[in-house]
């Protein structure tokens, strides 16, 4: 165990670990403001760096849906103060379609990547890895901090490519060419394009090192008696989620680079058989195949949705069994589950693809494997309500937004049995009834997991809690917002309407909606404004929140809250526990927990 | 003013949740943990209760409200086997939800905290978990199944006799082509498209076969009861074929093209007086994002019986009799046309194509 001498790995990195060797426990560095807070390589600091630069980014990326949500409402009406906010891309305090387009891609991306990816695997991972198998930091503290900086330097790309004299991105989150590839088809993929794909070049090179870091960690840091079958399901959804992350974004990262090749270099990966109307000029590329960037694409871009999951499964696992009083249901069947997810995530990629031409043969095998899917889902779903049964719920913040993830989760999951099934999907693809789909199993699930995890470790994170009333205020409108506005947009995709439309009064088959495009609107105006309610509250707790005085306020077994209340960096102050059993003896032999450091009794019952 | 009139009242009403938050906090600290925590358990596990009964009330009040507003009947025969899949899966995916959000807030309800309750040590049972995987992987064996077997169908070759219409998207419309008398589409490349001379699919004069092919814009004739084959091409980026009557839709890829075939089942006059709409049409959506114009790349279907199509189809100029105008069409390369321009139509236009074409 090379514990003891990553803590110490801080100021020289590499270098004379040996010489700490013997020390062990709080070591106090003198610390300057810009080693503790800025280029820190405490885990516990870059997991609040992450989440605080996620949260700012969820905040923007809300901002934005809000503004197109806007335009689908009142497709007719004006705002004058949008055109005081956005200038030219709202004339007339009406959202331009390039604006509009503008919007939804940085949406999408913002989201997806630097909320629910670097914003949620980065805070977890990094907070929970270390602190719950028993590690003094991660394997490598440097590699960490530069993942949050990679992350950070993504972020101020995308940023200013916001401010762009043609705008940032607006092919899309997905980016497809040869709109992304041709500015002369889109304002959005001039400038804007590159900047998208430096972005996330730079968000990849994050992403990569946290990962490897993360599976280094997770493989060789735990502590003595921590078994792999001993790990908490968080740990184990992280271990998936950097391995599904190591695999695949580096794919995503190659037709990156072959797109910036066809804009720039006059190659034809993606480019053939073109004439830009708006040039009134026909290229020169033929040969290539627009369908090869989204192989590329989506052999990340579904992983990449289990990568964003994934985290959120295993937070709500321990946070649901915690609360229950009671062992998660299961344990190794939720282990095993979380591993065919994360092999079928690989097999299913072309699921996307069924309308783009692709053999129909090749579909029917993604039709199975995509399928398939449901059944470890299915099995974690049942093994979740079964935790909660006959268990004593205590049904604090975080535990009521796990139990509103599995909500959100079967009625996203379900609506995924119906587009994986190519017949259907030629009906509701690229339709409303997809945006719907993901953004309840993906998006607000993930959501609901993130919120789980925030509300359950915040007194770890900062030795406070959040406010309750607040939180409660947050969780049952946002609960009930999320259903509001996703719902009924699945009737609105079973008629057809197309999505990306940021019109449907000129549609005789689409415009039987107005009202409630209306409705959803004003929903998604309440969601986000209580969203920033729990903002204030995490940032006002942070400094004025109720005090936290035992060292274990849930009382959980796993490893975190066997540290003081504000552990320092290398976590314990002496020595790093043992663990002698796994991670939810709860309830077991009328004990409400027994604490993993906890030796096996003589007549202890077996599980 | 009245933006600002709202964002007073907003934060009003967030200083007052805010305000309300807090002497909660300090009432909490009083009572102490343990009766704080009972009582938010009691709220919060009947609004559990309270949700899963309101939300399966709007669960069926919002299908009352929308069931009408989804299209109606498919007006394709491959739709109706899409529709069928699409009720089987509501059928077995509908069970599936309700057992589960009934199960996961009944029991968030029943099992809230209370002093008396010991929590159940039950950390596994294999027989139960063997039970949830095996069922779900046999409801899902018949939904491939069944998906399988409309899917094979849909994507499987035209029937011969199928009538073959050219689509191709552009940024941001439509453009259709029929093969004409000798059903065949004549030879195109698209470094000869040129909007100006009326090529806007690049087709090549020299080749025969591209002489009694018509070529037109957005609106598309289709006959009856007879199977229609969509050859599908895009001029630029990627656009979609999405017909949401027929329940069909097919990506229009640049430089790889892409087909589709169904039925019509019921005329555009039919379906008028079906749903009562004088004003119906079918509409052909762009279904894949395509630039700034994507939300009106709009087409029109008009299925019409036999007889209207033959006499629409003869009405209709070829697009090669349009560029000739007063050529002979035996004589489609002339490289002294330069020499006698039409008033309307520059006549350059093929031979500099012809010479351009590989």
């Amino acid at each position: 165990m090379s514990n003891e001498a990553t803590l110490h790995g801080h100021a020289e990195v590499g270098t004379s670990h040996e010489v700490h060797d013997d020390e062990h426990g709080v070591h106090h560095h003198k610390e300057t403001f810009i080693t503790k807070y800025v280029f820190s390589q405490d885990h516990k600091m870059i997991c609040k760096q992450f989440l605080i630069t996620g949260m700012i980014w969820a905040i923007l990326g809300g901002l934005m849906s809000v503004l197109f949500r806007l335009q689908l409402g009142y497709p007719d009406s004006t705002f004058p103060w949008l055109e005081d906010i956005l200038g030219k891309w709202a004339k007339g305090g009406k959202i331009q379609p390039e604006a509009y387009y503008a919007l939804v891609t940085m949406h999408g991306t913002v989201l997806v990547f630097f909320v629910l990816t670097g914003g949620l695997s980065g805070t977890f991972a990094n907070f929970l890895i270390p602190l719950q198998i028993g590690a003094r930091d991660m394997a490598s503290p440097f590699l960490n901090m530069l993942s949050y900086w990679f992350f950070w330097m993504a972020s101020v790309v995308i940023m200013c490519s916001l401010f762009l004299e043609t705008g940032p991105a607006s092919g899309g989150w997905t980016s497809y060419p040869p709109l992304s590839a041709l500015g002369g088809t889109s304002e959005g993929s001039k400038a804007g394009m590159d900047f998208w794909i430096i972005g996330m070049a730079l968000f990849v090179v994050s992403s990569l090192l946290g990962g490897l870091n993360y599976i280094t960690t997770i493989l060789n840091m735990r502590t003595k008696g921590m078994s792999m079958t001993r790990l908490p399901l968080t740990i184990w959804a992280l271990f998936f989620t950097a391995v599904l992350g190591v695999l695949s974004f580096p794919v995503l990262l190659s037709g990156l680079i072959l797109l910036l090749f066809d804009r720039h270099a006059g190659t034809s990966f993606y480019l053939s058989d073109i004439f830009i109307a708006s040039t009134k000029q026909a290229l020169p590329n033929e040969g290539g195949s627009p369908i090869l960037f989204q192989h590329l694409f989506w052999f990340l871009g579904h992983p990449e949705v289990y990568i964003i999951i994934l985290p959120a499964m295993g937070l709500v696992s321990e946070v649901m069994s915690v609360n229950a009083r009671k062992p998660v249901f299961g344990y190794m069947a939720m282990v095993g589950s979380l591993f065919a997810i994360a092999i079928l995530a690989f097999l299913v990629w072309a699921h996307h693809m069924f309308v783009t031409g692709l053999n129909p043969f090749l579909g029917s095998v993604f039709v199975l494997l995509t399928l398939l899917i449901a059944v470890p889902s299915a099995i974690k779903v049942f093994n979740w309500i079964t935790t909660i049964w006959r268990g004593n719920l205590r049904l604090t913040p975080g535990m009521l937004f796990a139990i509103g993830f599995v909500s959100l989760f079967i009625s996203g999951g379900l609506t995924g049995i119906f587009l994986g099934n190519s017949t259907l999907d030629i009906h509701l693809h690229d339709t409303l009834f997809v945006v719907a789909h993901f953004h309840i199993v993906m998006g607000v699930s993930a959501f609901f997991g993130m919120f789980c995890g925030i509300y359950h470790w915040f007194p770890k994170m900062y030795g406070r809690y959040l406010n309750n009333t607040m939180s409660y205020i947050h969780f049952w409108v946002t609960f009930i917002g999320a259903y509001l506005i996703f719902w009924p947009m699945h009737y609105e995709g079973l008629a057809g309407l197309p999505r990306r439309y940021l019109d449907y009064s000129g549609w005789h088959s689409f415009n039987q909606f107005g009202d409630l495009n209306r409705f959803i609107s004003t929903v998604a105006m309440v969601v986000f404004s209580v969203q920033l309610m729990f903002v204030f509250n995490f940032f006002y707790s942070i400094f004025k929140g109720r005090r936290v005085t035992s060292t274990n306020p849930w009382g959980a077994n796993t490893l975190e809250w066997t540290t003081p209340i504000h552990p320092g960096h290398g976590n314990w102050p002496g020595e790093i526990p043992e663990v002698h059993r796994w991670a939810y003896d709860y309830g077991k032999d009328g004990r409400e927990f027994i604490q993993q450091t906890e030796p096996i009794g003589a007549n202890e019952s077996k599980h | 003013m009245s933006t600002i009139f709202l964002i007073l009242i907003l934060l009003l009403g967030f200083l007052i949740t805010f305000q309300i938050a807090k002497a909660s906090e300090y009432v909490g600290i009083l009572k102490g943990e343990k009766k704080n925590l009972e009582q938010n358990n009691r709220i919060n596990g009947f609004l559990m209760i309270a949700f899963l009964v309101l939300g399966l009330i709007g669960v069926y009040w919002c299908n009352e409200l929308y069931k009408g507003k989804i299209l109606g009947e498919s007006a394709s025969d491959h739709g109706e086997k899409i529709d069928t899949m699409l009720h089987i899966t509501i059928a077995i995916t509908g069970i599936v939800f309700f057992i589960t959000q009934i199960l996961l807030f009944w029991f968030a309800y029943k099992y809230q905290y209370s002093e008396k309750r010991k929590a159940y040590y039950f950390p596994h049972d294999n027989k139960l978990e063997l039970i949830w995987t095996v069922i779900p992987a046999i409801a899902l064996t018949v939904l491939v199944g069944f998906g399988l077997l409309y899917w094979f169908h849909i994507t499987g070759d035209a029937p011969k006799d199928a009538l073959q219409i050219e689509v191709t998207g552009k940024q941001f419309s439509w453009i259709f082509r029929y093969p004409g008398k000798d059903n065949m589409f004549g030879k195109k490349y698209y470094q000869n498209i040129n909007d100006e001379k009326d090529n806007s699919l690049g087709l090549l004069w020299d080749d025969p076969a591209t002489h009694d092919d018509l070529v037109v814009n957005t609106t598309v004739y289709l006959i009856v009861n007879k199977p229609v084959k969509f050859i599908i091409n895009s001029r630029d980026v990627i656009h979609d074929v999405g017909l949401a009557h027929f329940r069909m839709k097919m990506d229009a890829v640049p430089g790889t093209p892409t087909t589709m075939w169904f039925t019509p089942k019921y005329t555009t006059d039919e379906m008028r007086k079906k749903l009562n709409d004088p004003e119906f049409d079918y509409e052909l959506s762009c279904d894949q994002m395509c630039g700034r114009g994507h939300f009106t790349m709009k087409g029109i279907v008009k299925v019409v019986t036999q007889p209207e199509f033959i006499l629409w189809r003869a009405k209709e100029k070829p697009n090669y009799a349009r560029v000739m105008a007063d050529k002979t069409p035996a004589a489609p390369v002339q490289t002294d046309s330069t020499k006698t321009p039409t008033a309307k139509l520059n006549t350059e236009a093929p031979a500099k194509l012809v010479a351009n074409a590989k």
